[in-house]
């Protein structure tokens, strides 16, 4: 048993600075929002045009005008700003938001990415990931370790099409945490019954554990 | 007297839309969707639509009622899940599909309403998107040469516009219609609320109606909600 979704949400929000300005994908990242410490003001980007991104509306509250980049209704805070989708976008480039937190399919151990599809099999398109991974200086990928199938998704080069090269920072999953290095992946921490002969059979790429390595702390 | 840009409704706006025409469509996901335009076009049967939009709408909704009735060759977008018929006319090969990353999809809009043909963007380097493409290194790092769009027409929603064709959206219903309306040779705008000018705050204008040609208020907007999703009352 290693982490749960709401653990890896947990453990990805102790990455949260005071101030920080976050853009968080679909799946487990939105779960991040949940876990936001106590003390810490961030600031929620949606790339469809808001900054400030409230929770759900109140039933009977829901307004089709406004929506987030994942297409659920949401609401606004004191303080929101709503924009068009090049500003949008244009922070993002420019380096402002300053931690994206996204799933992945696959991650490669020089960094590389790949979110977006498969072959012959899943065409929905790239949406705004591409542009967060190419700009994005800070950017923590969510994911399960292995697929349905008990494959890593760790490995030394991605099959399938990339979404962005070289641009994954850290690895939150179920297995523990993971740092992108010139050596490869470097686990940092190892979920609380996880060994780390476990995680050196799941990974398929470069990986050193860390001298200094930890439990996770959920 | 000043300018007028009014015409009587959705069908006299896109009257002049031929077979083959390359049309820009506001909105992202269900929200902000030009909804009188895409009906009417549905109505006149226009065909061999080049589309661009962010999304491809969904079944029974949006442009997927275009693609419903077989009017779009192609479509240019970031991201078209939600759509089976879409995904069907995709994989027969019926349907020509670019998809491309939003914020370049926006950017291109931006740089085409501005007046810059051609910008260089970091997204997509590396990746299946560069393909074919022209690069440029600067400061040791490569990006893509990406194009201005080239449309004949964009059709966008706005929340409230003067008959001068200024424009105020609302929440995120503005999204990409701003810079579509920028974007378009011929730009038809559909509001929710046409006023006189004057009634519009200069300083709350979001696009100037230099940008628009046509403009009508729009009626019986359904706002479809795709995900909906709510908390309990406190």
């Amino acid at each position: 048993m290693g982490l749960t979704k709401e653990q890896i949400a947990q453990r990805i929000s102790k990455e949260l600075k005071d101030g920080y300005y976050v853009n968080l994908g679909i799946g487990i990242p939105t779960l991040v929002a949940n876990y936001i410490p106590e003390g810490i003001n961030v600031v929620l980007q949606s790339e469809n045009g808001l900054l400030g991104m409230g929770p759900f509306p109140e039933e009977g509250k829901e307004d089709a005008d406004l929506i987030n980049a994942g297409k659920q209704t949401i609401t606004t805070l004191p303080g929101s700003a709503i924009f068009d989708s090049a500003m949008s976008f244009g922070m993002i480039r420019a380096g402002k938001v300053h931690l994206t937190v996204l799933g992945a399919m696959e991650v490669a151990d020089n960094g590389d990415i790949a979110n977006w599809k498969i072959p012959n099999k899943m065409v929905k398109g790239m949406g705004g990931a591409m542009d967060l991974v190419a700009a994005a200086k800070n950017i923590i990928v969510a994911m399960q370790h292995t697929n349905p199938k008990g494959e890593s998704k760790l490995l030394s080069k991605c099959s399938l099409p990339l979404t962005g090269i070289k641009c994954v920072t850290k690895i939150v999953t179920d297995l523990g945490v993971f740092e992108i290095t010139a050596d490869g992946f470097r686990c940092i921490e190892h979920a609380p019954d996880v060994t780390i002969d476990e995680i050196k059979a799941k990974t398929a790429g470069r990986l050193v554990i860390a001298d200094d390595i930890k439990a996770v702390a959920v | 007297m000043s300018i007028n840009k009014v015409v009587a409704g959705a069908d006299e706006a896109i009257k002049d839309i031929q077979d083959g025409a390359t049309v820009m469509f506001g909105g992202f996901g269900l929200c902000g969707l030009p909804e009188n335009c895409i009906t009417a076009l549905v109505k006149k049967g226009t065909t061999n639509l080049t589309c661009i939009s962010n999304n491809a709408g969904v079944d029974d909704f949006g442009i997927g009622l275009m693609l419903h009735k077989k009017q779009v060759k192609k479509m240019i977008a970031s991201y078209v899940g939600e759509n089976a018929e879409f995904e069907r006319q995709l994989l027969s090969g019926e349907l020509e599909v670019e998809l491309i990353p939003q914020g370049t999809l926006a950017t291109r809009c931006l740089i085409a309403g501005y007046g810059i043909p051609f910008v260089p963007v970091l997204a997509g380097v590396g990746t299946e998107v560069a393909v074919g493409k022209e690069t440029v290194v600067r400061n040791g790092k490569e990006y893509l040469i990406e194009e201005a769009f080239d449309a004949e027409f964009a059709i966008v929603k706005a929340w409230k516009g003067d008959t001068m064709g200024n424009l105020i959206f609302k929440d995120t219903a503005r999204n990409f219609n701003p810079l579509m309306a920028m974007a378009g040779k011929t730009t038809i705008a559909e509001v929710e609320e046409l006023v006189q000018p004057g009634e519009l705050d200069p300083n709350m204008i979001h696009t100037p109606g230099i940008y628009v040609h046509r403009i009508f208020q729009g009626s019986n907007y359904e706002k479809r909600i795709e995900q909906r999703t709510v908390r309990k009352a406190n």
